[in-house]
């Protein structure tokens, strides 16, 4: 049984937060009513939750090779992950998916797509209709 | 401590059973992308935690291979959900 220093603890700490940060925005995945809302909680929270998990790994390896590529491997994390992100907002929004019906503005939509891309009640009528035509 | 670590793979194996969850259950399919996309990320998190587990510094370079080719998958899926409604 190896001892348990002051720095190791530090480390866990922020490891631990780090994957609270995780499960918090896998939790936003399920539960939010959209794809737009879906991408803003995960993909915030989880990048800043596993750079977090680096940055412990770093703080308990210490300056190891292991530490060093834990390093790297979140800043790396940080830069790539809001890219992806809006490319695919960006993506589903031309693709077509529609929006929240509480949603308030949608300016991108209403500038480039000839209308906001909000979805009225009609089109959830419509959606709730076709999901008993399938259960029938 | 190995109690410690693998309660937290544990966590983060339940984050990705909700991952997989959207993937599923998701109505179109950029919601399947976005599932796809954050379970990569969560994949890097797991290997990671795996290599301080058992010491092993290669695990956490297959991590930094994965977050790439999470990157890279995920622009060539938006670049392919954005062309296709050009096209049509």
């Amino acid at each position: 049984m190896t001892e348990v220093t002051v720095v190791d603890v530090i480390g866990y700490i922020v490891i631990f937060v780090g994957v609270v940060f995780d499960l918090l925005g896998a939790i936003g995945l399920v539960r939010f009513p959209d794809v737009y809302n879906r991408l803003q909680s995960a993909t915030k929270s989880v990048t800043l939750g596993t750079f977090g998990i680096m940055i412990g790994i770093l703080i308990v390896a210490g300056f190891t090779p292991l530490g060093i590529k834990a390093l790297i491997c979140g800043v790396f994390l940080l830069l790539t992950a809001p890219v992806s992100a809006h490319a695919l907002s960006r993506g589903s929004l031309r693709f077509g998916a529609r929006m929240w019906k509480g949603t308030v503005i949608d300016a991108y939509g209403k500038d480039k797509l000839g209308g906001p891309q909000i979805e009225s009640e009609e089109d959830e009528a419509k959606e709730n209709k076709e999901k008993e035509d399938e259960v029938a | 401590m190995s109690v410690l670590w693998i309660s937290i793979l544990i966590i983060l194996g339940v984050a990705a059973f909700l991952c997989l969850f959207r993937i599923f259950r998701g109505p179109t399919i950029a919601d399947r992308m976005v599932g796809v996309d954050i379970m990569g990320i969560l994949f890097v998190g797991i290997t990671a935690i795996t290599g301080i587990l058992y010491n092993l510094s290669f695990l956490v370079d297959i991590a930094i291979a994965l977050a790439l080719i999470s990157f890279v998958g995920t622009l060539a899926l938006a670049k392919y959900l954005e062309r296709r409604t050009l096209d049509d």
